[in-house]
């Protein structure tokens, strides 16, 4: 993750993954990335309406064979069910962020005044901080936190992105995993030298 | 019927067929060896002096029969003991199945004695892992253990077992094993256009590996190379599938590779792929290789194609199969001149010069080969010997030749010699062959030779040095030899006869062809002792990361 900025900009994707609700399974998921050096952004993972199944999302910055190692690699893993990139144009991506900023009177008009713009809650108010929830795209927190370059961040925390497609049920989940190779491997069918 | 997690564990493996398991007692695993004990009529258990010779060995009895090889360990030093055994299957595809004792699930976590996180440490080297919690769990987590091993790209599944849950007491029934399910993502489109551009091809060339012996696959591959005209090379893990003198078999590719091989490979505007992954040590430069080529692609693993080297068209699937899929479509074709221009490569291939009064390493194996002939079971260590095996053995038996190509493990070769004359019987003729450095690693295991009176002829190429790591100093490193001169003064004959064994010396070919015919007439295991000079290198080489035109042939 800290190597990122060393690299080219990759292209940001989203990885969807659906796995076996296992004790071991994010161990067994995030050790993999590592020993392939595959560059995560982020990684969350969330119960789904299986209870038998969890959802784990990762924000993956790479190129299509990168990309196409990490889909390959993460299906030989016996825990994994489902994994297919989403469709950056047609998804839903919200990441939480929790800000714990340092303010006195002097200055709590002017936080009001930001969080109000974004839509930001004030969930809590001491004396002298004020901790700020926001819910939104990671582009829309990325711009709310330069916001804040004039102040003392005290703690900061951000959930990591969370997504779904548009529409109805996920074409990947009503099929099995071989036809999705099919169609994530455009490269099987045409000379990519 | 209510059983005992012990007497559900040897049901379990008599039910999935298995008759042999290697392994070493100890603490956590005591009531699974008591129940060992009562049933040794139907699981043959086979001591070895290390678990990690255990581990190897059910190595080598999977390599030499194709079926599941199975160990025991018990927990904490006797697990992290097979670590290696683990990873070395895991590199080279071998169907596996470890079993691991441990602490009490209520000891679990408190780093209690003999308690190693097993699971988490083989995580990266296993297909798959288990800890088994509870017994009612035990049966169904064994038979999946071994439906993984066996299923697709094959490899080692780890099942750890602590200690209470051996103890338990649950319900039990028996199950037929399950199928394996091959998973095939190929289409007739893909069949047809890889017949077609094999059809098209002038120059074109098989390039393949051990994915070929795993799927059973050497007759559709030998039919291919006829039919299409078509001369194949091969990885260290796909040795033995041609026959040797065959103008179609180009020998060896990669780094100690015959020229001929490497340079078809360059030259050929077709290669086909089969069962092999484009290690660095046959794609050296990834961007160099088969530059001139289209490439076909088959493997079982979908997540090898175009790992390493991008390829064209890309068939995921059994790799025999797919052969049989294609070779309908393929028209008998004569490559003439093609042909000629390989002959005219292997005319001026590199060749080793024989003596008369020196052992030199080719003449050693050509005597064994003789001797022993093609259809004995070769097993190898790691290093020079290793290479002058893959370059000079001319064996044709399938699955007879068992070395580790992937983790390049020193010390393998005995315990997998031993794994590998249990499973084939001692009718069968197992000759080891190792380097005096890979050697020393594990020749603890002669004891279990001895006491199961193993007939394994051990050849030891002693050049008194590490020679591989030597021979890259010599070219590499300025000749400036860091520890690969340990003067060791080990006296191997006698270390043969203190374990028990025979052992034998030669310091000349004649010699050798005499104690080595000695060596086949004695019942039980022998080591042959055979001086060879320490500036012998591996011919030709390509240095890491070059090309055909960085070979050295001299």
């Amino acid at each position: 993750m800290d190597q990122q900025q060393n690299r080219p900009a990759a292209q940001r994707r989203v990885i969807s993954l659906l796995v076996d609700n296992q004790n071991g399974v994010l161990a067994r998921v995030s050790s993999l990335f590592c020993r392939r050096g595959f560059n995560i952004d982020s990684l969350t993972v969330s119960a789904t309406n299986d209870p038998t199944i969890s959802r784990i999302t990762v924000t993956f910055g790479g190129d299509e064979q990168a990309l196409n190692q990490l889909l390959l690699q993460t299906e030989r893993l016996e825990c994994t069910r489902q994994v297919f990139e989403l469709d950056q144009n047609n998804s839903l991506m919200r990441e939480l962020l929790l800000l714990k900023i340092s303010c006195d009177s002097s200055n709590r008009t002017e936080l009001r005044e930001i969080a109000s713009i974004y839509k930001a809650k004030i969930i809590d108010l001491s004396p002298d901080s004020m901790v700020l929830e926001l819910t939104g795209k990671p582009e829309k927190i990325d711009a709310f936190l330069t916001m804040f370059d004039g102040y003392e961040i005290l703690e900061l925390c951000r959930t990591g992105v969370t997504a779904l497609e548009r529409g109805g049920k996920h074409p990947h989940m009503q099929k099995p995993p071989q036809e999705i190779r099919a169609v994530q491997l455009p490269f099987q069918q045409k000379c990519v030298k | 019927m209510k059983l005992t997690g012990s007497q559900i564990f040897v049901e379990v493996l008599v039910e999935q067929g298995v008759d042999t398991i290697f392994g070493y007692p100890g603490g956590a695993v005591l009531n699974l060896y008591d129940e060992l004990y009562r049933n040794s009529d139907r699981v043959r258990h086979i001591l070895t002096a290390h678990e990690q010779g255990a581990s190897h060995a059910a190595d080598g009895y999977a390599r030499a029969t194709g079926r599941t090889g199975v160990v025991l360990a018990t927990s904490g030093p006797g697990a992290t003991n097979l670590v290696t055994g683990i990873a070395t299957a895991y590199m080279d595809s071998v169907p596996m199945v470890a079993f691991t004792g441990n602490v009490p699930t209520t000891q679990l976590g408190r780093d209690s004695f003999q308690e190693a996180y097993i699971e988490g440490i083989t995580m990266p080297i296993t297909k798959h892992n288990f800890t088994v919690r509870h017994v009612e769990d035990l049966a169904d987590t064994m038979r999946a253990a071994f439906r993984i091993a066996q299923s697709g790209r094959k490899g080692p599944v780890l099942v750890d077992i602590p200690k209470d849950v051996t103890a338990a007491v649950c319900e039990f029934e028996n199950k037929a094993p399950e199928l394996i399910r091959t998973v095939t993502a190929y289409d007739e489109e893909q069949v047809r256009q890889a017949a077609k551009l094999i059809n098209e091809a002038q120059r074109p060339v098989v390039y393949f590996g051990g994915g070929v012996r795993s799927a059973a696959g050497c007759q559709p591959l030998r039919d291919l190379v006829y039919k299409a005209d078509m001369p194949a090379t091969y990885t260290l893990m796909g040795t033995g599938v041609l026959d040797y003198g065959d103008p179609h078999n180009l020998g060896l590719i990669g780094m100690h590779g015959c020229y001929t091989a490497n340079k078809a490979v360059s030259e050929a505007d077709l290669v086909v792929a089969v069962g092999t992954r484009f290690s660095d040590r046959v794609a050296l430069n990834p961007d160099k290789f088969a530059a001139k080529a289209k490439i076909i692609q088959i493997d079982i693993d979908p997540s090898e194609l175009g790992k390493n080297v991008a390829v064209d068209l890309s068939l995921v699937g059994d790799a025999a199969y797919i052969l049989q899929a294609i070779l309908p479509h393929l028209e008998q074709r004569y490559h003439m001149r093609w042909m000629e221009q390989i002959e005219q490569w292997q005319r001026n291939d590199y060749k080793p010069k024989d003596s008369d009064t020196e052992l030199k390493p080719h003449q050693i194996i050509r005597e064994i080969c003789e001797q022993a002939g093609p259809e004995a079971v070769y097993v190898t260590d790691v290093g020079q010997h290793q290479m002058w095996a893959a370059q000079y053995l001319h064996h044709t038996k399938s699955r007879g030749f068992i070395t580790s190509g992937g983790l390049g493990t020193m010390g393998f070769g005995y315990g997998a010699a031993i794994g590998a004359q249990v499973a084939l019987g001692n009718d069968q003729r197992v000759v080891m062959l190792t380097g005096d450095g890979s050697f020393h690693m594990n020749l603890n295991e002669g004891c279990t030779a001895v006491s199961y009176d193993l007939p394994i002829i051990t050849v030891i190429f002693n050049n008194q040095v590490l020679g591989m790591v030597r021979q890259w100093q010599t070219s590499f490193y300025g000749k400036r030899y860091s520890n690969t001169d340990p003067h060791r003064k080990t006296d191997f004959v006698k270390l043969a006869e203190a374990f028990g064994a025979k052992g034998y010396r030669a310091e000349t070919p004649e010699q050798f062809k005499a104690v080595f015919a000695e060596a086949m007439k004695n019942p039980g295991p022998s080591w042959i002792d055979c001086r060879i000079g320490k500036d012998e290198r591996v011919l030709p080489m390509i240095p890491g990361g070059g090309d055909i035109n960085d070979i050295i042939m001299k």
